[in-house]
């Protein structure tokens, strides 16, 4: 085998890895906008604040700090523990169930029977809101997250890869990790909404609001539910992506990853943003390799985002979505 | 009531009028978007300096300092907006850390005779002072710094760089392409092999770059990167197990947030710099006495002594240097933005100076020429320590290659004079 060939096989294992986490982050705006029809804006920005607060709860630190200290003339920064990971992302989880009740409560349940463009709007508010809230809460300054995940080359598959074609490939144990969870996230909420009673309210609602409501669903929960849902994959693709370059405020640009996704694989399907996520990470990955160097590099944006334009033109509800035709 | 009105406001113009006598350096920061992290501890080193000289000098030569401070969000057009707003308080210069506000404000402060101090960035052409009367960018420039990392290669390589293979890896931006063309001079010069790696804004996707590094093994990497691009890059760097004493950031990237998320396997990684790291220096017992201790330190108080706080309270004090020369060249205290440009074009600053400031070895001797603005071009190189946590300054401030750089800065900045109808000065 040549070994451009080889080069290939390692760029598109590594492109698999990369559209795992981008599908990580499509998952959160699915699970909104099928239960919803909001387009959430804010997704990314709902990444950060999850995981500025999972490093900020796990080192102990104290919420608001600078703006106590300014206000009161106090010198309070840390409450002095240390949590392992495990309990700040149930703490954590907790917040965002919070984060997600406050958005229904007050922004959301004031909008119902508003215009799509109204409630996306409304989440573009959301994200600026969060952004200095996150700021404000726990500080501006890049973070260290490290909740005992892997990083660094697999050197099984390294010295295996070698033995085989005589280079060892290189795939991030991080990545590994990566997709190992979003499989289990994607089955765990397909068992949910498959064979749970929220999870079939859920989609009852994402179906059709009056009928859900007439059957005697309790919409607000259900909202509730799938904003603290899309918190909680928020917090998982925080945790993926803080890891590898520190929680910092361009975390909130990975929702910037995921829209090609989404208009690849479709708002409304859960399998459509991990299938569609693989299609972009290695398609990009592989352009790079193969046309990159010829172009002077750097396009992975922009093939991303030309692939989806792409199958916009030719199916405009991805390839998973729901095609609505509404009728004159 | 009409008469109470009136005298009112002829109080309050009475009142506002010692606020114009205050020497305006106004700080166009950044503390909030995705380059907050380096905008802060710059702005903070920045405030702090010229809060250190009113509150133990009474100013700069008898006169108060104000710093009136307009955010940015490293948004051109904001920052071009804090230009507008803040330029009729007699604001004596400019410093906008940001090289694409540097290009929109070029024309302006020109226009406007208000001069443009850009330490390490912007338009590395500025330096020539025959055409751009009204920017500055000394002590070093983009260039310089990557001709400062080329010779450091020579130096760890016996002064022999044929056969070695050094790969750039840069922001896909008009900074991050700036050096391209002075490495491409220079391997001409030494026979390196040099190959380009760009890498898409924000940074946060580099994985095609560093899987290409991992192939192709180049001996060194160059990185011009800035915000969350540093952190990923010495991630993967690390990742891939690239030797960190072989891997050398631009100053943009060699900050203590660019290598603490990476924790112990940062260690190793250098960065370019011209100015020292640290807080090992007589100031910084100042700066505790008149301004920490007095609750004045700006922002959380927490960046003191950092890199990039170091940058900004270099940068303040060669401002206020360049003011003291204005104030003595015209012979007084309450200088213009005309004066102030003088004063930067009369600029010097020797080692005597710097150790009589409580800063001795913290940036090179120089002086500013009015047709060299950019001064010397001095670098030096500075490595991470992580199990100290710390920056340290490994080499001594060397020169750059002039005689390739000065036909660069010469061709690029006349043909911006050709196309802008600038009159040459200087004769």
């Amino acid at each position: 085998m040549s070994d451009q060939f080889i080069f290939g096989i390692e760029v598109f294992l590594n492109g698999l890895m990369a559209g795992v986490l981008y599908a990580l982050v499509a998952l959160g705006f699915v699970l909104i906008y099928k239960a919803s029809g909001i387009f959430n804006y804010s997704q990314g920005v709902m990444a950060l604040f999850a995981a500025a607060t999972l490093v900020g709860v796990m080192k102990g630190q104290v919420p608001f700090s600078h703006l106590i200290n300014a206000i009161f003339g106090t010198d309070v920064h840390y409450f002095g523990w240390h949590l392992p990971g495990i309990v700040g992302i149930l703490l954590t989880a907790v917040v965002m169930i919070l984060l997600a009740w406050f958005v229904q409560r007050f922004i959301f349940r004031h909008l119902v029977g508003q215009e799509p463009i109204i409630l996306f709007m409304a989440t573009i508010g959301l994200a600026y809101f969060l952004e200095g809230f996150s700021d404000l809460m726990w500080g501006s300054e890049i973070k260290k997250l490290d909740v005992g995940l892997p990083q660094g080359i697999n050197t099984w598959i390294d010295e295996t890869t070698f033995g085989i074609f005589g280079y060892g490939f290189f795939i991030d144990n991080l990545d590994i990790v990566a997709t190992v969870v979003a499989a289990l996230l994607v089955i765990a909420l397909v068992i949910f909404s498959q064979y749970t009673k929220q999870g079939r309210a859920m989609r009852a609602v994402a179906d059709d609001h009056q009928a859900a409501l007439s059957v005697g669903i309790n919409l607000n929960f259900i909202w509730v539910m799938v904003w603290s849902l899309a918190g909680f994959v928020a917090l998982v693709a925080g945790i993926m992506w803080g890891t590898k370059s520190g929680v910092q405020f361009s975390l909130s640009l990975i929702a910037l990853k995921a829209l090609p996704v989404l208009m690849l694989g479709g708002f409304t399907s859960i399998p459509g943003a991990i299938v569609g996520g693989l299609i972009i990470g290695v398609g990009e990955k592989l352009f790079e390799f193969i046309v990159g160097p010829m172009v002077g590099g750097a396009t992975e944006n922009w093939f991303a985002y030309v692939l989806a334009l792409i199958f916009l033109v030719f199916r405009p509800q991805g390839l998973f979505g729901e095609k609505i035709i509404e009728r004159v | 009531m009409k008469t109470r009105l009136a005298t009112m406001a002829v109080a309050a113009v009475m009142a506002a009028g010692p606020v114009m006598a205050d020497l305006v350096f106004p700080s166009l920061s950044y503390r909030t978007g995705p380059y907050a992290a380096g905008g802060i501890p710059f702005a903070d080193g920045y405030a702090d300096y010229f809060t250190l000289l009113n509150e133990r000098d009474g100013g700069i030569g008898g006169v108060p300092v104000r710093v009136p401070e307009c955010e940015t969000g490293y948004n051109t057009e904001k920052g071009v907006e804090c230009y507008e707003s803040t330029k009729g308080e007699g604001s004596l210069v400019y410093q906008p850390l940001s090289t694409g506000i540097t290009y929109q404000l070029i024309p302006k402060v020109t226009a406007d005779g208000i001069p443009l101090h850009t330490m390490g960035y912007g338009r590395t052409s500025a330096a020539n002072g025959e055409v751009f009367s009204h920017v500055f960018n000394y002590p070093a420039n983009y260039w310089n710094g990557a001709s400062v990392g080329i010779n450091h290669l020579l130096d760890i390589n016996d002064g022999d760089l044929s056969g070695k293979s050094v790969a750039l890896v840069y922001h896909n931006s008009a900074y991050g392409k700036e050096p391209i063309r002075t490495l491409e001079e220079l391997s001409e010069k030494h026979g390196y092999e040099l190959s380009l790696l760009p890498v898409d804004h924000p940074g946060q996707e580099q994985k095609s770059q560093w899987l290409q590094i991992r192939r192709n093994q180049p001996d060194y990497v160059i990185m011009y990167g800035w915000g969350v691009m540093n952190q990923v890059a010495i991630q993967e760097a690390a990742n891939i197990r690239f030797p960190m004493e072989n891997f050398i950031g631009i100053w943009w990237s060699g900050a203590e947030h660019d290598v603490t998320p990476a924790g112990d396997a940062a260690d190793g990684y250098k960065a370019i710099t011209f100015h020292n790291v640290g807080s090992d220096f007589p100031i910084f017992e100042d700066i505790q006495e008149h301004v920490v201790d007095k609750g004045l330190a700006a922002g959380a108080g927490d960046q003191i002594g950092k890199v990039l706080y170091n940058r900004g309270l270099y940068a303040a004090m060669l401002a206020a240097e360049a003011a003291k020369t204005a104030q003595e060249m015209h012979d007084t205290a309450d200088i213009t933005p005309a004066m102030m440009r003088d004063g930067m074009e009369a600029l010097e600053v020797t080692e005597e100076l710097m150790t009589e400031l409580g800063m001795p070895n913290f940036g090179p001797s120089f002086s500013v020429s009015c047709e060299n603005h950019g001064g010397p071009g001095l670098g030096g190189i500075t490595q991470w320590d992580a199990s100290a946590g710390e920056w340290s300054l490994i080499t001594d401030f060397m020169e750059s290659d002039k005689e390739v750089i000065q036909p660069l800065i010469k061709a690029d900045s006349e043909a911006y004079a050709e196309e802008a109808g600038v009159e040459m000065r200087c004769n």
